[in-house]
């Protein structure tokens, strides 16, 4: 910009200024623009899942930030606010489409006003949306990523405490214990499983462990191997593993898997499969005189 | 020596103490299946817990060495395998259903004696 002497030094000079007088303009009709803006989200639709006053309140704090960060340039504060808006929009079921709508909504607002303001003097409106448009679309990617930065924490937070809760280790009699899985099994939980099932062998001195899996919705072929070699690791280390609770979709996903089952134990459900292995530990009690199975 | 080898009733006790060369799994293995077949013994009873890493090469002597003993009339046990080491041996390519398990030297002579008990109830 400062090769450029003759011809054109204004903008050079001018767009500097251009900003605040930009500024001075939203701060001015700040009430029209943004009950225009509100008007538009309803009428596209956008967050249905707060109240009319909700929306204006929000959409206030917005509009007063969204300036502050064309004026000073500096994105923090609307990214601390996009964040803390995140966290209470997120658990009242707000989409990312409708959070990046609605700021490129008030981006469109600003940049029509613009030009119906400016429409005299079309050179100072091209140098007046100069500085306007990157900055804009800057607030509106910054916006955009707080909100899915957020979601992402969000979901990171619940896997970890799904992980976390997901599988204890009941020991249910001398020698026996008992993990019940709960919920999704992915490759990594699988492989935590392996270990938390080794571990509780090595603890409890198990003889017989029956895996609950009547918690477990779907299964897919890295797991199903991961469940065989959890098993035959923990045959290894003198254990027997009992499966119990297979559903029928996971029996039919095994078998058209074409899983190797045959060194599985498995039992219909976690009452059989607790009198298998007590059967297995050499309990003659009732349960052991009652089953008939070989 | 780094494998000691122990005589208890009718079973032969073999505790492996540190990492063995292949050429000493083997030698084991020989030694082992010489022994059953001269003193007439009915197990052998492997001690691991003391081998942090069971490779591939010994999971396989251990195999061949469960079979060997079992054409010789004795059953092989191999006791005390870490966690780290099952998931490991879980992963190799390998059929280890002829190895037999038990957690530790105990529960292997309780596993041993059960089975004479049998033997004797059916016979």
């Amino acid at each position: 910009m400062t090769a450029e002497t003759g011809t054109s030094e204004r903008p050079a000079a001018s767009d500097e200024s251009l900003l605040p007088e930009l500024v001075a303009y939203l701060r001015e009709n700040r009430t029209g623009l943004r009950e225009q803006w509100v008007e538009r989200i309803t009428a596209a639709g956008l967050l249905t899942a707060m109240t009319p006053d909700e929306i204006f309140s929000e959409v206030t704090a917005v509009y007063d930030n969204y300036v502050a960060a064309l004026e000073t340039g500096s994105v923090e504060t609307l990214q601390a606010y996009a964040r803390d808006l995140s966290e209470r929009i997120i658990p009242r079921g707000v989409d990312t489409d409708e959070v990046l709508g609605i700021v490129l909504l008030l981006r469109d607002i600003l940049a029509r006003s613009l030009f119906v303001h400016y429409q005299d003097n079309p050179e100072l409106l091209h140098r007046i949306l100069d500085a306007y448009e990157p900055a804009a679309n800057r607030i509106a990617v910054t916006v955009g990523v707080s909100f899915v930065e957020e979601r992402e924490r969000v979901i990171r937070e619940q896997q970890d405490a799904i992980r976390e809760l997901s599988t204890p280790v009941l020991q249910v009699r001398d020698r026996l214990v008992v993990l019940p899985i709960i919920g999704m099994l992915d490759s990594q939980r699988a492989r935590q499983l392996t270990e938390q099932l080794l571990g509780a062998i090595q603890a409890n001195r198990a003889r017989v462990v029956v895996l609950d899996i009547t918690g477990v919705a779907t299964i897919d072929r890295t797991v199903a191997n991961h469940l065989v070699q959890a098993v035959e690791a923990a045959r290894l280390m003198g254990a027997s593993a009992i499966i119990t609770g297979i559903s029928s979709k996971i029996a039919q996903t095994l078998v058209d898997l074409g899983v190797d089952l045959e060194q599985m134990r498995t039992v219909g459900d976690l009452q059989g499969g607790l009198e298998e292995a007590e059967r297995l530990l050499g309990y003659r009690g009732e349960a052991a005189a009652t089953d008939q199975r070989t | 020596m780094s494998v000691a080898i122990l005589r208890q009733g009718d079973a032969l006790i073999a505790a492996i103490q540190s990492d063995l060369t292949d050429a000493q799994v083997l030698a084991l293995r020989d030694d082992l299946s010489e022994r059953v077949g001269r003193h007439r013994l009915h197990a052998v009873i492997v001690d691991v817990s003391a081998l942090d890493v069971i490779d591939s090469f010994v999971a396989r002597s251990l195999r061949s060495m469960a079979i060997t003993t079992r054409l010789r009339g004795a059953e092989t046990l191999v006791v005390g395998i870490q966690p780290d080491v099952a998931i490991a041996m879980a992963h190799f390519d390998l059929n280890l259903k002829p190895l037999r398990t038990a957690k530790d030297l105990d529960e292997a002579l309780v596993l041993l004696g059960e089975r004479v008990e049998e033997d004797g109830g059916a016979g």
